[in-house]
């Protein structure tokens, strides 16, 4: 509900279904209204987020209106509840009932009944429905329309035309919710089916949910298909850990092997949808590559297996009254972060913590110190929004979900969307955004609006600032998005130099009594840690000796992560083998997602907690080893569950004191030599994306975008190549002449052939660009 | 005496009456002067007042149809003319405009000026290549002579008229259809509400009429409520084409007033051909209930059709004699709506894959007897269960011809399979040539 709804009272009819009355809100469909008094209707094509369609006729029960009674079954799907309207379903009506059971039997003459080797055959609509509106044996003696049996509509999605029932939902939310119509009904009569275009297979990022809301087992997923039966399936609520959208999801197991996740329900979040990324990258989880043993480097300079005691033991004498630098990564549950936020003030005695693993700033280190842990919008400030404004942010592709109800606002009522972005991404066009080239032209803003600032706004000096002050002088919500799932909860956890758990600030005397009194130490050191960056130029000049990591990529930071790190103690928490773990001193393998309880935080603060879905999992999460690791170097933590973790969380609560102070940093001026900007698209060479082969044929092939005067200055057209250089290296990829300021150049950060941290060595800076 | 009344047909003998000057010669577009002096709300109620049907099939007044689109709400309106026609035997618009187009285009400015719409569009079967071409003559000609354009006969009323050729589907007679195909979508019934008055075309209001409708229009402001009122029955005022087909002698338009009977048309057809008699027929097109030779003096207005169990429809008047097997007349139109039902339903799209399966059947002489309850069973399954009427209609000639001969459909199955001689039925055949 949006607020608007909220206050003003919502006009209800009442009407009497199967002799029961029931009171429902103006413009509820009958078919809802049945739902309501526990009827339920057979459907196909209806999805109450979809518009109605009507197409499939399942739903046709009796309707009058004032006495006067409809000649003809009506679709109940398709229909407003009215006042006074008596409505008789397949429970009292034999003309529904028949109705009803003439149409299942119409959909099931051409549809194969191979349930037997059917994905969907368990947990299918259409199975379900014919057992409680069909036949049992069929009139049919004809012959079947048949089809090539299935075909890929994009690398992840089979097509099996044959099990098609045309309900067209697959359609709709393409078109409706995801704005990629991608894929349509072709031909006619029964020969219809649904299809792409040739040249345009189904690259939704949003494909995954037609599989899901496919009512048969026309759509199904390439990594899932004949892998199991969904009765052999255990299904266990979990959190997404791709973004920080915050998607509700299931996880579905057998023998504790992941075989699919699916988008769960939460309509004030991710209503009923996810993106591919979240449905289909899990296969990181099983990785070879997976550390299943602590591994300690021998004196022969190779790691070697070793016992729990042992690597704890090496882990504590590498640490112990040294200088020690703490790298959470952007991954952690709420719970692992505070016991890294935890550990490093109390077993290590240092603030020099920091979650971030990107490019990262003194401006942002103090938003997150003084405003991000005071924000408080959420999705249905957008629904409510009166216009929304992205700077640094490109929700398509760094938080897909608050894309979609960006979307839905837009497609529903036109929502007016504004983006500093430097070129008009597939993202923006269907949002129909207009860009700006910087904050100062944006005008108009209401204490309606919501400004979205996203983790790359750090890369812009003076953006924080300046959205902070649009936001104080109109009264526009802010709200801060990161990419990474861990990043808005190790703020609360305070895995931040600057930062206590609870938005605490390090520099408040009495938030760190407030702390100190309830870790039961005596006093927390008091100085402002050292940002990630800064840890790793310590590391490098030796001014810090060692470094703890948590899921860690170094080229994620930079491409010297690595090489300062080089010389110094290196301690690796890592779910699989990695470039940190193959210089790492002691290697501790950590549980992943599935494998441990705990909880994200989305964007909005709310918190999705989840428990272990690998019932029998070896591995122990984060918080269970940094508390083991504190006994071995004699300062225990004492987190031994995530249960007391999350529980000591709570007693702490958030603070109340003084803001931390956030100090305005001026813009500089625009470069006016050709600069590299790039952000990271949804699917690329992400660590958890890893292995997944049919997500990643549908991942954007990498170009770059440049003006049509630079295009011609450099003497390239589109789909030529091009070189672009640095100090530090070069890549090259075929040129997209676009709408661009004629000194930039756009590149995806981290897709293949496009790393540019590891190509080029920075993630925007100054280029030179040339015909390759 | 003659029962024709020929208005709309009254010139097809001449050479040139599909040209501008022929048109005005016979007294064209001397209507819209008049329609232009009048306000669009008198246009509206004289239209009403005439009491002129729908002739496309639905019967529903035109008048009324107009006055339904919002008015002062700053919207553009527009007005869509049906000439997709495609119904197995109706033939009336087709000649039409090939040999009157500018009675079309005529109507079309009256009408357009009533409902406030300043952009018309003709949307126009796409396979009658002949006809498509001569309307775009007649349009443009409408436009050099001033008809069409700005300011109208100095009259300051502004109209574009566009032609627009479909693809060649059946389900974009459909009006809602017609107008998704019109926008560039592929051609499948609208959900209604909201209706084409409300938001048709780009969702604006939009009246959809079909083309001899809106062809009648110029002949009721030119001549008058009364004059037009003359003709036809109590609620089934005026003139109207009836398109003769089969079986006859002389086949072809009959432009009479509503309520004459097929008795009456035969006459004037020159009667079935020799030596035989009239078995069945249909008086509005294959969607419409057959009737039989019972139904000769049945009049042939909306109300009198529909009393005795079928619907006017069209007026497409096919005649089939005794050589004819129902049957395999059943499946010949079976198969029509087999391959034209659009996919969007359920009931429409696998019905129409099955029914033609089980006439191929019955016409082989399959099956027993419970075969044809069972028919008649997925008819019931099919009528009134799909989205549109196009599936309404495909079970039409099934359940109507049943309900007259079922006995010829158990003759298949004794004589196990067809008692019918085909070739018998054609005209090409000896036995149809004497």
């Amino acid at each position: 509900m949006t607020p608007e709804q909220a206050v003003t009272a919502v006009e209800t009819v009442t009407a009497t279904i199967d002799g029961i009355e029931v009171q429902v809100p103006k413009g509820t469909l009958i078919i809802r209204a049945a739902e309501k008094l526990g009827i339920q209707i057979p459907r196909f094509c209806d999805h109450p987020l979809l518009a109605p369609a009507g197409a499939c006729r399942q739903c046709l029960v009796d309707v009058e209106v004032n006495g006067r009674a409809f000649p003809k079954p009506q679709a109940s799907c398709t229909m407003p509840v009215e006042n006074g309207m008596v409505v008789k379903t397949q429970l009292t009506s034999e003309t529904a009932e028949k109705a009803q059971a003439g149409i299942m039997e119409f959909l099931l003459i051409n549809h194969p009944l191979d349930c037997p080797v059917c994905d969907k055959g368990g947990e299918c609509p259409l199975q379900n429905q014919a057992m409680t509106a069909g036949r049992a044996e069929t009139r049919f003696e004809g012959e079947k329309r048949t089809f090539e049996k299935p075909i890929n509509i994009s690398s992840q999605v089979l097509l099996d035309r044959e099990r098609c029932v045309l309900c067209a939902r697959c359609t709709r939310f393409s078109e409706e919710i995801a704005g990629d119509p991608f894929i349509t009904l072709n031909e006619r009569g029964a020969l219809q089916q649904v299809g792409i275009y040739e040249k345009e297979p189904f690259e939704s990022y949003y494909s995954g949910n037609t599989v899901q809301i496919c009512p048969v087992g026309a759509l199904t997923g390439a990594s899932y298909r004949f892998r199991a039966r969904p009765f052999d399936l255990v299904s266990v609520n979990s959190a997404c850990e791709h973004c920080a959208s915050g998607c509700d999801m299931r996880t579905d197991m057998r023998r504790g092997k992941t075989l699919r996740r699916l988008a769960g329900d939460d309509a004030n979040v991710n209503q009923e949808w996810n993106c591919d990324k979240g449905r289909w990258a899990f296969k990181y989880l099983t990785s070879r590559e997976r550390v299943k043993t602590p591994m300690v480097r021998g004196a022969d300079g190779e790691l070697h297996e070793a016992s729990w005691p042992e690597a704890l033991a090496a882990a504590a004498a590498g640490l112990k009254n040294k200088n020690v630098g703490v790298l959470v990564g952007g991954r952690a549950t709420v719970e692992d972060a505070y016991a890294y936020s935890k550990f490093a003030r109390v077993a290590l005695g240092t603030n020099d913590i920091d979650f971030r693993a990107r490019p990262h700033t003194e401006e942002e280190s103090e938003f997150l110190t003084a405003i991000a842990p005071k924000l408080s919008a959420n999705y249905l400030d957008i629904d409510a929004a009166d216009s929304v404004v992205l700077l640094g942010f490109e929700p398509e592709e760094e938080s897909p979900i608050v894309f979609l109800r960006i979307y839905h606002q837009v497609r529903k009522r036109g929502l007016l969307v504004i983006s500093d972005a430097p070129l008009t991404s597939r993202g923006s066009k269907k949002l129909k955004a207009k860009l700006v080239a910087n904050t100062s032209s944006i005008s108009g803003l209401t204490n309606k609006s919501v400004i979205i600032v996203g983790e790359r706004a750090a890369e812009t000096a003076g953006l924080l600032s300046q959205a902070v002050a649009l936001s104080k002088s109109s009264g526009a919500k802010l709200a801060w998005i990161p990419r990474r799932a861990g990043e808005p909860g190790a703020i609360q956890a305070g895995a931040l130099g600057t930062l206590l758990p609870g938005g605490r600030p390090v520099a408040d005397s009495s938030a760190r009594v407030d702390v100190a009194t309830a870790w039961g130490v005596g006093t927390l050191t008091s100085n402002k840690g050292r940002s990630t960056s800064e840890i790793l130029t310590g590391l490098s000049d030796r001014t810090l000796d060692a470094v703890l990591l948590g899921g860690v990529d170094p080229l994620d930071i930079s491409s010297a992560a690595l090489s300062q790190m080089l010389h110094s103690f290196v301690v690796s928490l890592e779910i699989s083998h990695s470039a940190v773990t193959a210089i790492a001193d002691v290697v501790l393998p950590v549980a992943a997602v599935v494998e441990k309880a705990g909880s994200f935080l989305d964007w909005t603060g709310k918190a999705r907690t989840f428990d272990k879905a690998v019932e029998d999992a070896q591995s122990r999460s984060d918080l269970r080893i940094l508390s083991m690791l504190a006994d071995e170097l004699g300062t225990p933590i004492g987190l031994d569950s995530v249960a007391a973790t999350a529980r000591e969380i709570t007693s702490l609560g958030k603070w109340d004191g003084a803001d931390a102070t956030f100090t305005q940093v001026a813009a500089k001026p625009a470069p006016t030599d050709v600069t590299l900007v790039s952000w990271r698209l949804l699917l690329d060479l992400g660590t958890l994306q890893s292995g997944e082969t049919n997500l990643a044929g549908t991942a954007h092939k990498a170009a770059a975008h440049i003006s049509a005067a630079h295009a011609s200055k450099i003497g390239v057209s589109d789909g030529d190549s091009v070189k672009i250089s640095s100090d530090l290296g070069s890549l090259t990829l075929p040129v997209i002449i676009d709408q661009i300021a004629d000194n930039l150049v756009w590149v995806p950060r981290n897709s293949e052939g496009s790393q540019v941290i590891a190509n080029l060595g920075f993630t925007s800076g100054s280029v030179t660009v040339a015909k390759a | 005496m003659s029962k024709l009344t020929p208005v709309l047909s009254a010139a097809w003998d001449q050479a040139d009456s599909f040209t501008l000057e022929g048109y005005k010669r016979n007294g064209g577009y001397a209507a819209i002067a008049k329609a232009l002096g009048m306000s669009a709300d008198e246009v509206i109620t004289t239209i009403k007042d005439s009491g002129l049907r729908g002739r496309g099939g639905a019967g529903f007044p035109t008048g009324n149809k107009w006055s339904f689109i919002p008015q002062g709400d700053n919207k553009p309106h527009y007005l869509v003319v049906n000439a997709d026609e495609s119904e197995p035997g109706t033939c009336k618009d087709i000649p039409l405009l090939l040999a009157n187009p500018h009675v079309l285009i005529e109507g079309v400015i009256i009408g357009s000026y009533a409902i406030r719409a300043s952009h018309a569009f003709i949307y126009v079967r796409g396979e009658v290549v002949h006809v498509v071409r001569r309307l775009q003559q007649a349009i443009e000609d409408a436009y050099k002579a001033g008809y069409l354009g700005k300011n109208i006969l100095g009259k300051g009323y502004d109209l574009e008229l566009t032609l627009h050729a479909g693809a060649g589907a059946y389900i974009c007679g459909e009006e809602t259809a017609l107008l998704d195909s019109l926008e560039g979508f592929r051609g499948q019934p609208r959900l209604r509400p909201p209706f084409p008055a409300i938001a048709g075309l780009y969702a604006m209001p939009t009246v959809v009429n079909n083309v001899e409708s809106i062809a009648s229009v110029p002949a009721i402001i030119d001549k008058g409520v009364e004059w037009f009122q003359t003709m036809g029955t109590e609620k089934s005022k005026g003139f109207t084409l009836y398109s003769l087909s089969g079986h006859v002698k002389n086949p072809g338009q009959f432009e009479a007033p509503l309520g004459i009977t097929l008795r009456e048309i035969l006459e004037l057809a020159g009667g079935m051909r020799s030596g035989h008699q009239l078995k069945f027929w249909t008086p509005g097109g294959s969607s419409t209930p057959i009737f039989t030779a019972e139904h000769l003096d049945t009049p042939l207005d909306y109300e009198g059709v529909s009393a005795a169990g079928s619907m006017l429809g069209t007026k497409a008047l096919q005649i089939f004699d005794e050589t004819t097997c129902v049957v395999r007349a059943a499946l010949r139109w079976s198969e029509f709506y087999k391959h034209e039902s659009c996919g969007k339903c359920t009931p429409c799209r696998e019905g129409t894959w099955w029914l033609v399966q089980m006439l191929e059947d019955l016409e082989a002489g399959k099956g027993s007897e419970a075969e044809l309850d069972k028919l008649l069973d997925l008819c019931d399954n099919i009528a009134g269960r799909s989205f549109c009427a196009l599936a309404d209609g495909a079970v039409a000639p099934i359940i109507s011809t049943l309900k007259y001969f079922r006995s010829e459909y158990i003759a298949h199955q004794t004589n196990g399979g067809c008692p019918f001689d085909p070739v018998a039925s054609t005209l090409f055949d000896a036995v149809g040539a004497k």
